[in-house]
């Protein structure tokens, strides 16, 4: 298939703010009158607060107000809170304060008396679930989907940490298959058990928000994933109506999961300045945003798994418990078992799951959220059977590789296109894997060479959102999306589905999108990799909603039946003879004047009501084309990566050098070359720190988190990449998408961290760490034959 | 709790303690904290993209303060406000520092280049803006200033670097996108244009 804009490379119209410093991000804005507000936060991990005394801090000059729990939308147990007076993790928001300079603020808040009765913490799940352990919550420490409290035996914890079948009980349970006869097939069953430590989101970008109120309506500025997913959250949590929400997210400095939807510091300085009367600007500094800024969810956990003789997994056992943080979370264990379900197609399966609440920093998703902690360490096991049964790595992966005929989940359901196995091909062909490979285990000096593969998966696509396109007279083509701009370009790459189908030139489009006041329709997270799938088709059916307009139009100007109708060079014209034609801007004209459905004083039943408000914003100016996403779909929509790497390991140091890496995509047809290319080296940079920097640390006594700026945290830096990173992808048209499109920006990642953590065992002969990260220490004490300074199965910790 | 495990346990609390006790530094925190009684601001006239711009600043007050907030320059950016990130980096006398952490009073009578002052008097973009966005090399753009800053400021001093030099020269600028390999494709493609037009030798 050969397209006008899929599959090109273009320039998204937010880059030139980007590299010339004009790209206004929330903290950018300044407006007359704007106020400071800074956080009181909880110095405790866990606490009640007893009393707030303000009244010197308010008598200071120049302070102007004080905002607590009570001023602002309630929430329940474990919901995350605006502000509190039960304070759950160190960090946790109180109340604020707003004056004329942040020094002022901050001095202010010095002046508040503020009593807190502490209470008792945990920041280990295991120890919570001891008989007599802590609870992170007034209400429990246990949510799977609801506040318990859950307490094993003495023998149940010794046996987890231990590292033997757990027999502590779990509150959430799902699997398919019979997974006894699976076990019975099995001629290899590997056992393991594992941790993967939480770790910071750590955007770039603090979630510094600015907001007042006009005319009765409230302008907020921040930084999201997402736009118009955003509103009626944000609209919700501030307790108003859609229609007087103006939010304005044109950038946003990163998010992988963090920035979502509406987080609660977005919401703070609306209420303070509705209190105040004054606009608010709250700024989050880089400590702040540890607090604040949400994390990995962390797993400790159990694996048995079954191979055939031939290298087929016939079934896995998976048990783990979740670090939920101290709020809301806790969709990453069952996510982990999905992967496992689809990379390797199981006979059967079981997961169990304990989704246990911590005395930590609120987590959430975070890109491939369980998939690819589940990546870190299933891909070294595979590795470990592979040797035992004599098989090349490739090929045991390719053997129990998804096509299109693949199931997954506990419900087994299908997929709308997988090719996995020709990712890895391409992967092994292009890495030159076979000869890599004999590589393996070399010696050069204190250093040597660990090669290794890994895949990735993410479910990456959802429907039933809703398109907007325009034509005006003047034959511009307004492209309107109501797509977050989080740094994928996909806000505007969803929308060349539209031009594709207008067949109309790129130049002539201009997309709106990062404010209400732009007239956007209703959008998908952008999240789950789902956005490059589901936005090409909500494009795609709007302009083929302006099509069909446009062919009406032509046929009452020029005679005949819609269907005698066609597009191209921005013109409709009868097919029987060309010269019979209106231009784009004669039929917007046109349009304009009949009104109705044309120009959109009318609009589909269907629509979501944010795009029936941006309809209303844009009717009478040109062509609307405006529809929702009804296109069949008939499964699961995955995004695949595999990613290939040779490091070199220094025994002596404990460091890890990538030599070369190499990521295959396998997303369908390939939307954007270089947005992909972004999204497979940044995720892989995301997977380096997975697998070998990034963790989260507790002191267990006090409940102080000891990693709260960049130094302490680690994310990678240009040091720890290889020099160069190289690229590809499958590029086989995913049935279900119009123009054949998935997204795959998180198992992007997944891949990375899988391969890193197998080429780290490779280079060490095939010794599982069953632990991210794997630091130099950690290295150098395996190496050294002396024991790891963490506890068994201990988390958050050195 | 082990007893032999009471070291450790002394030493992350100390650890976390130093954590704890920086969690009341605030957006000022490369500020000092406590001006002293009767410090005020004082008028001086800063050169900024080869402009003279006079503005009333405070003894402690940074140059990313300074120039994002009072005089609008919001280009340079502040990921972290203490020396970690890179997001702030400007040019002082062509060199590349974190204005983050530098006081304004610092740099009278210097030069100050931010990405605002990297156009030419047309607008053209400078060749270093260009590559980036022929690569697509920034994801979010929050560090990208910054990572421009870094580069402009290391062509000046070596206008062919070998990628490894670019690594290197690049690497006080984190970018948790991760869009590092392309910055580097930009810096390398912007090094050859810019010889390949005599911009450098
Ligand atoms: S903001 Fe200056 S180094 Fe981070
Ligand atoms: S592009 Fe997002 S931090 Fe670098």
């Amino acid at each position: 298939m050969s397209y006008l804009h899929i599959g090109k490379n273009f320039t998204p119209p937010d880059i030139h703010g980007k590299v010339t410093g004009k790209a206004r991000y929330a903290e950018d804005y300044s407006v007359d009158g704007m106020v400071y507000a800074r956080l009181y936060t909880s110095p405790m991990p866990h606490a009640r607060v007893v009393e707030i005394d303000a009244d010197e801090a308010l008598a200071m000059e120049g302070v102007f107000g004080i905002l607590t729990a009570e001023d602002v939308y309630p929430t329940e147990a474990p919901a995350p809170t605006l502000l509190t007076n039960e304070p759950v993790y160190v960090g946790d928001p109180i109340f604020a304060i707003a004056a004329i300079d942040e020094k002022t603020a901050e001095d202010a808040l010095k002046k508040v008396r503020v009593k807190l009765e502490p209470l008792p913490f945990s920041v280990d799940p295991v120890t919570s679930l001891k008989p007599d352990g802590p609870s992170a919550r007034l209400e429990g420490n246990i949510y799977p989907r609801e506040m318990r409290s859950l307490h094993w035996s003495a023998e149940d914890v010794e046996r987890f940490v231990t590292g033997r079948e757990p027999t502590g009980p779990a509150p959430s349970e799902w699997s398919y298959g019979d997974l006894e006869a699976g076990f019975d097939n099995a001629a290899l069953i590997l056992e393991e058990s594992f941790v993967t430590t939480g770790y910071a989101h750590m955007s770039m970008e603090p979630r510094s928000v600015l907001s007042y109120w006009q005319n009765g309506r409230c302008h907020v500025h921040g930084s999201t994933q997402s736009q118009s997913f955003v509103v009626p959250f944000l609209a919700r949590m501030l307790g108003i109506e859609q229609k007087d929400l103006v939010f304005v997210a044109e950038y946003c400095g990163g998010g992988f999961g963090s920035k979502i939807s509406a987080y609660p510091v977005l919401a703070i300085p609306g209420y303070f300045s509705k209190k105040l009367g004054r606009p608010v600007m709250l700024r989050i500094t880089r400590e702040e945003e540890y607090y604040v800024g949400s994390a990995r969810v962390g797993f400790q956990g159990w694996i048995k798994a079954g191979f055939t003789r031939e290298g087929r997994v016939s079934a896995v056992d998976l048990y783990i418990v979740q670090d939920l943080g101290s709020q809301q979370a806790g969709g990453d264990a069952s996510s982990a078992g999905g992967a496992i379900s689809i990379l390797y197609q199981p006979d059967a399966m079981r997961l169990r799951d304990v989704p246990v609440l911590t005395n930590t920093t609120p987590r959430g998703p975070q890109r491939g959220p369980g998939q690819n902690q589940i990546a870190a360490i299933f891909e070294p096991m595979m590795d470990k059977a592979a040797r035992e049964l004599g098989l090349d790595p490739v090929a045991i992966r390719r053997l129990n590789a998804p096509d299109s005929s693949a199931t997954l989940n506990a419900n087994q359901g299908p997929v709308t296109s997988a090719y996995m196995k020709e990712a890895l091909d391409r992967g092994a062909e292009l890495f030159g894997w076979s000869e890599r490979i004999k590589k393996s285990g070399q010696r050069n000096g204190s250093k040597v060479t660990g090669i290794g593969v890994g895949q990735g998966y993410h479910s990456a696509g959802a429907n039933g959102f809703d398109g907007l396109v325009r034509i005006t007279p003047d034959g511009r083509i307004h492209l309107h999306s109501g797509v977050g701009n989080l740094g994928t370009y996909s806000y505007a790459a969803t929308t060349r589905a539209a031009a594709e189908a207008l067949k109309c030139n790129w130049e002539n489009c201009i997309v709106h999108h990062g404010s209400t006041e732009e007239n956007l329709p209703w959008s998908s997270y952008q999240a789950g990799s789902n956005t490059t799938f589901t936005h090409t088709r909500a494009n795609y059916v709007a302009a083929e909603d302006a099509i069909r307009k446009m062919k009406l139009i032509a046929a009452q100007v020029l005679g005949g039946t819609p269907d005698q109708y066609d597009i191209a060079d921005e013109r409709v014209f009868d097919i029987g003879n060309a010269a019979r034609s209106l231009t784009y801007g004669e039929v917007a004209a046109k349009a304009v004047e009949l009104g109705g459905e044309f120009s959109g004083e009318t609009w589909p039943e269907d629509i979501h009501e944010v795009t029936q408000r941006a309809v209303q914003g844009i009717a009478g100016t040109g062509l609307i084309g405006v529809a929702k996403d009804n296109l069949p779909v008939r499964g699961t929509v995955p995004g695949l990566t595999v990613g290939f790497i040779e490091i070199e390991l220094d025994l002596e140091t404990g460091k890890h050098e990538i030599v070369d890496f190499l990521a295959v995509a396998e997303c369908g047809t390939v939307l954007h070359p270089l947005g992909l290319a972004g999204q497979l080296r940044g995720g892989a940079v995301w997977g380096f720190g997975m697998a070998g920097l990034e963790r989260h640390v507790y002191d267990p006594q006090n409940g102080l988190p000891a990693n709260v700026g960049y130094y302490q945290t680690r994310p990678p830096t240009y040091l720890d990449i290889p020099a160069h990173m190289e690229w590809s992808a499958v590029d086989i048209a995913d049935p279900d998408n119009p123009v054949g499109s998935r997204g795959v920006g998180e198992p992007a990642m997944g891949s990375a961290t899988a391969a890193l953590m197998c080429a780290l065992s490779d280079a060490l002969g095939g010794h599982l760490f069953n632990r991210t990260p794997v630091t130099p220490d950690v290295v150098v004490n395996h190496v050294s034959g002396q024991g790891q300074s963490h506890g068994p199965l201990a988390t958050n910790t050195f | 709790m082990n007893v032999n495990l009471s070291r450790r346990r002394f030493i992350k609390g100390v650890i976390a303690s130093s954590a704890a006790a920086a969690s009341s530094a605030a957006w000022y925190s490369a500020a000092a904290d406590d001006r002293p009684a009767g410090t005020v601001e004082r008028l001086v006239v800063l050169n900024v993209n080869g402009r003279k711009r006079p503005v009333d600043v405070l003894p402690q007050e940074t140059l990313a303060f300074t120039l994002r907030y009072k005089l609008g320059l919001t280009g340079t950016k502040l990921g972290c406000n203490r020396g970690e990130c890179g997001a702030c980096t400007v040019l002082v006398d062509d060199i590349n520092h974190y204005a983050c952490s530098m006081l304004t009073h610092s740099v009278r009578g210097r030069a100050v280049t931010t990405v605002e002052g990297l156009q030419d008097a047309s607008g053209a973009l400078h060749p270093v803006q260009q590559a980036f966005i022929d690569e697509l090399a920034p994801q979010c753009g929050y560090c990208t200033p910054g990572q421009i800053m870094s580069a402009v400021a290391l062509l000046r001093e070596n206008s062919e670097p070998t990628r490894q030099e670019v690594r290197e020269a690049l690497s006080g600028n984190l970018c948790r996108c991760g869009a590092y390999d392309h910055y580097l494709n930009a810096v390398m493609t912007a090094s050859k244009r810019m010889r390949a037009r005599g911009q450098i030798t």
